[in-house]
């Protein structure tokens, strides 16, 4: 494929950037790892489901045929909308790398 | 999940006239309903919190309610067409691009009585042509070519049934050879049983199912369908052509629709002599090449004969046809403003939303002397909401989130499309089949546009676009206690200048970005004769649509040549057909939005805004009383939609396009985040620096500039500057400069 392929060694210096700030302004090599992350040729699409506004979110999945319903994901519940983002970069980091990260503040993610 | 939803007949309502609403409650058996007066519909706990105030009506109460549902799909029906069986033989042909064979079943032509299963059904499954009978007793016989048709490829299809002696042909045959493909042939043999005598009308790309509804509905292209009586040769008919239809032929004709006649109607007109006509249903898209376009006309009108195609679509929608479940008549003297209804069928919880706002404009009276006019009219841009109802990129479009620059959000009513997409998408979106939605109606529930939506494509923070993002100015507005009109763009593009020749102000909305040519035309002769505009958003005057001249609330546009477009027409399709005017960019139409209101579109980014650093002009003493009170360097470095006044989608002057030289850039936008990508119009080969971050092009420009009639434009060039108004208790610079812009522009002084 021709697209860019997440090096663990060479851009484990972003984890920290986004982890930071993982909604804003990015540099190019953070821009480059989350485009690489973001694409899923799958089809798939995470979302995430505002449960109630600007308080509770939870994360769902997209299949890939849009006729099949959403699936949702009991647990966690969100209550900072950034850690939601913070868990997907790390479930996909760990998909494209093999490896687990630690992105959590740990204040904010209900049981 | 929503739990209750509906729309009303009508986005503008005039005091002393009513207005209905049409409501499906998913869940229970009543509800509460009552007016709201909207003047903020954003939740966020960082802005002023909502502010829906009751408003004390006829309709408060308690309301039974039912599901209903909604039949999409598009279709053709011949009311008044005899019954075939009642034929010793008949015959059909058409020409046929299927776009979407993956569907088990797709009626091509049926005259069916799902009741009895009597009849016949010409139909696709699995790509390939099916012939269903039916004898009225419930036996049903299917028979079939064994040979596939390939999407997005044209086919003479062919069926004959000759009752008399008792056979049927099937034929399909392919205008196009391809190596190595086999997908024409012909299959002659004895019928399976006798069709039975169907008294009921002729549909063609859907059928009639045992619920009532319209479904097996065809996705793609017919071209010249004809019924005929008896068997002519194989070769004539395939060969046959409808107008004029060849000598041998025509005195067979039953029935034979030319659509390339009354492209900008839902009539079908058969050419035939029994004239048995058909009804578009749905509104399939029309202006559409045919089998035979060769690429020397573009226009339908120039050369009908080359556009006698209709695009049939599974997800076409005009109008659902819910009954009104509550009539409102508008008191006479209600106050312009913009107003909701609100209904409620219990508590919301995490995991259902059981209240709905419905939203509506009370316009001012007709009459224009009926009622003393206020300075200040508020352009509601219902074009535009009305061109991204019920936007389905996040559920649509890959890639989205990458654009977006964080996770794609859903609400209750997200999920509530996601699960419903027969209530239809928006101009932004493609039908199933891949081609783009070029019709958008109202009459239908529109889930994005309301108070309290939160906008997945909105800027981070309150996330809100369109309809939910102008509440921001109507909240501003009542704060600073201005007295205005609400008038929206259909009002504007039926009654034209007259509307609004005695308004001194006119606001827009954040994105007031389609316009037909008469409401660009009002607009243009009303600057020219002393209108003050306020140009408050961004991405304005870019695309022209077109309104129906029959069916009310519903617009087309064509995403034709250029600009940013989440699908392109197909080359040939760039007229609209409703008006056969040339569809685009406003840009390519000779009229630049720089030439309405100095600036034009330039970039665009949904992730994170930036603020505004004053310009040299800002001194200018044509400007000083825009900046009376303020002396910061910084402008909006704050906001809801996306924490700036610089966001979501940016304008700037441009010479060349139009933006005149007396023109003051007070102020432009600067730091922007590399998802604030330059748009493709404004480039003509690829670059590596599009992104904000290092294109010096990726700003907006504060603007302002009197006209030689002594009126005055005000232009912001950005939608995310109303996010900024209601910060810090609506005191801050963003509101100073808007509110000192708004009070000079109220003083009749003239400009200049």
């Amino acid at each position: 494929m021709g697209y860019y392929r997440i090096d663990p060694d060479s851009d484990r210096q972003f984890v920290e950037e986004f982890r930071r700030t993982p909604v804003g302004k990015h540099s190019p090599g953070l821009m480059r790892v989350l485009n690489a992350l973001r694409h899923d040729p799958s089809g798939k699409q995470i979302v995430l489901f505002c449960r109630k506004p600007f308080a509770e979110w939870q994360i769902a999945e997209m299949p890939a045929d849009r006729r099949q319903p959403l699936v949702f994901e009991e647990r966690p519940i969100f209550t900072d909308r950034d850690e939601a983002e913070r868990e997907v970069f790390r479930r996909r980091w760990h998909a494209a790398t093999g490896e687990r990260i630690n992105l959590s503040l740990g204040a904010t993610a209900g049981a | 999940m929503l739990k209750i939803l509906g729309y009303p007949d009508r986005y503008s309502v005039a005091p002393g006239e009513p207005i209905s609403f049409q409501i499906s409650l998913e869940e229970g058996d009543a509800y509460d309903a009552r007016i709201v007066r909207v003047i903020n519909g954003d939740c966020n706990p960082a802005g002023p919190g909502l502010d829906l105030p009751h408003i004390p009506s006829a309709i408060d109460g308690r309301y039974p309610g039912i599901a209903r549902r909604v039949d999409a799909g598009s279709y053709l029906v011949a009311a008044d067409f005899p019954a075939l069986a009642s034929y010793r033989a008949f015959s059909f042909r058409a020409l046929v691009w299927p776009t979407l064979l993956a569907r088990p079943a797709q009626v091509l032509a049926a005259q069916w009585d799902s009741a009895t299963k009597c009849g016949f059904k010409l139909m696709l499954g699995d790509g390939r042509l099916v012939l269903m009978l039916g004898d009225g007793s419930g036996r049903t016989a299917q028979e079939e070519l064994p040979v596939r048709m390939l999407q997005r490829k044209w086919y003479i299809v062919t069926a004959t049934i000759d009752r008399a002696n008792r056979v049927f042909q099937l034929g399909q045959s392919a205008l196009q050879a391809d190596f190595g493909v086999d997908d024409s042939g012909n299959r002659k043999a004895a019928l399976p049983l006798t069709m039975g005598h169907a008294a009921v009308p002729l549909y063609l790309a859907g059928g009639p199912q045992t619920d009532g509804t319209i479904g097996e509905h065809f996705n793609g292209k017919i071209e010249a369908p004809a019924f005929l009586d008896g068997v002519p040769d194989h070769a004539t008919l395939e060969a046959m052509t409808i107008s004029p239809p060849p000598a041998a032929l025509s005195p067979h004709i039953i029935a034979a629709w030319d659509f390339a006649d009354g492209v900008s109607t839902v009539r079908a007109t058969d050419v035939g002599p029994s004239r048995r006509h058909g009804r578009l249903v749905n509104l399939p898209a029309r202006g559409m090449k045919g089998s035979n376009w060769n690429g020397e006309h573009h226009r339908w009108q120039v050369a009908p004969v080359q556009y006698g195609a209709i695009h049939f679509h599974e997800d076409d929608l005009y109008d659902t046809g819910w009954p009104a479940d509550i009539a409102w008549a508008v008191p006479e003297n209600a106050e312009s403003g913009a107003y909701a209804l609100h209904l409620r069928c219990g508590e919301t919880e995490a995991d259902a939303m059981r209240e709905t706002y419905i939203p509506f404009f009370i316009r001012p009276p007709r009459k224009p002397t009926a009622r003393r006019r206020p300075k200040v009219a508020f352009l509601a841009p219902t074009c535009s909401y009305l061109a991204y109802a019920n936007h389905a990129g996040h559920i649509t479009a890959p890639g989205v989130e990458t654009m977006m620059g964080r996770l794609l959000h859903f609400g209750h009513q997200d999920v509530y499309l996601y699960d419903h997409p027969e209530l239809c998408y928006s101009l932004y979106d493609t039908h199933a089949d891949g081609s783009g939605i070029c019709y958008s109606s109202r009459l239908r529930p529109v889930l994005n546009c309301a108070p309290r939506y939160h906008s997945w494509l909105g800027g981070d923070g309150s996330s809100l676009y369109q309809y939910n993002a102008d509440t921001h100015l109507l909240g501003w507005l009542a704060h600073h206690q201005i007295e205005y009109d609400v008038i929206t763009d259909e009002d504007l593009h039926r009654d034209g200048y007259e509307l609004i020749k005695n308004y001194r102000v006119i606001l827009t909305g954040s994105h007031p970005e389609y316009h037909s040519t008469p409401m660009w035309d009002a607009m243009k002769a009303w600057l020219d004769r002393g209108g003050r505009l306020m140009y408050l958003g961004g991405n304005g005057w870019y695309w022209r649509i077109a309104f129906h001249d029959e069916l009310p609330g519903v617009i087309e546009v064509r995403r034709a040549e250029d600009g940013i477009r989440s699908w392109e027409a197909e080359p040939g399709e760039y007229y609209h057909s409703f008006t056969g005017e040339y569809g685009g960019l406003w840009r390519r139409c000779g009229r630049p939005p720089n030439l309405m209101v100095g600036i034009g579109f330039v970039a665009q980014g949904f992730d994170v805004s930036s603020y505004y650093r004053r310009a040299p002009d800002a001194d200018n003493p044509r400007a000083s009383f825009i900046f009376e009170g303020v002396t910061d360097e910084i402008i909006g470095n704050f906001g809801l939609i996306g924490g700036g006044a610089a966001g979501i989608e940016l304008d700037c002057i441009n010479p060349l396009l139009g933006s005149p030289p007396g023109i003051l850039r007070l102020a432009s936008s600067e730091d922007h985040s590399p998802l604030m990508l330059l748009v493709n119009e404004e480039f003509t080969s690829t670059m590596p620096n599009l992104g904000g971050d290092q294109n010096e092009r990726v700003r907006a420009d504060l603007c302002f500039m009197e006209t030689t009639s002594g009126g005055a434009i005000f232009s912001t060039g950005s939608i995310a500057w109303c996010g900024s108004l209601p910060c810090q208790g609506y005191e801050n610079n963003v509101s100073r400069i808007t509110l000192n812009t708004l009070r000079r522009f109220m003083d009749e002084r003239t400009f200049g």
